[in-house]
């Protein structure tokens, strides 16, 4: 299944891009897509904290995935 | 309760007359400015960028709880995004409460959980390069 992921902050510096479709498996979790990234983009693991959200909310790792689903990344956030 | 993220210098008189309320006998404000050094590096100037309809839910809930814990009459936080210069206001939080205890633990909830939970980003520009505040441990 496709889905598109949206970045923000340092996350758009890593992917180098401000948004990407990308395949997973269908019924992958955030938490799927959480080790795909790592894998394929290793400076995530650096990050102080790596949160997801969905529908502007956060979402945990067991949230699953559908067709479509847009999915922001939210590294380390530093507002006020 | 007024929630607010825009780009404009933000005008703190007004922020700060929106929670006059007549019931109230306290009024605490606080107001984040950008200073000009971190680490005893020169800061050039500030980059912020804001997810801004999931901000405006964060920063609703944590307006929310407020109201849920404090005896909060009136409240305004408005957050600037976009490049901020030196001394320039980034954010503004105004709590009115009848006395003013509350009020202050009421403002210190609201900017300590900010920094937490809203998803707001500042990019600290120096003379030789640029760092995403907070991003590494």
């Amino acid at each position: 299944m496709k889905i598109k992921i949206i970045a923000y902050g340092i996350a758009k510096d890593i992917l180098q891009t401000k948004e990407m479709s990308y395949e997973l498996n269908d019924d992958s979790s955030i938490g799927n897509l959480k080790n795909v990234l790592l894998e394929k983009y290793p400076k995530f693991e650096a990050l102080a904290s790596l949160r997801f959200a969905v529908g502007e909310e956060y979402q945990d790792d067991e949230f699953v995935l559908e067709e479509g689903s847009e999915v922001v990344i939210i590294p380390p956030v530093s507002g006020g | 309760m007024e929630i607010k993220i825009y780009n404009n210098p933000i005008n703190v008189e007004e922020v700060e007359q929106y929670v006059y309320d007549p019931n109230c006998g306290g009024i605490v404000t606080f107001i984040g400015t950008v200073r000009n050094s971190t680490k005893g590096k020169n800061v050039v100037r500030l980059e912020f960028e804001a997810y801004v309809p999931m901000a405006i839910k964060e920063l609703n809930k944590i307006a929310e709880t407020i109201m849920e814990k404090w005896p909060v009459k009136k409240l305004a936080i408005h957050h600037r995004i976009g490049n901020l210069e030196i001394g320039e206001v980034a954010v503004a939080i105004a709590i009115a409460c009848p006395h003013r205890k509350n009020a202050f633990e009421a403002c210190a909830y609201a900017i300590d959980t900010l920094k937490e939970t809203v998803p707001i980003w500042k990019k600290e520009i120096f003379e030789d390069g640029e760092v995403w505040v907070s991003a590494h441990p």
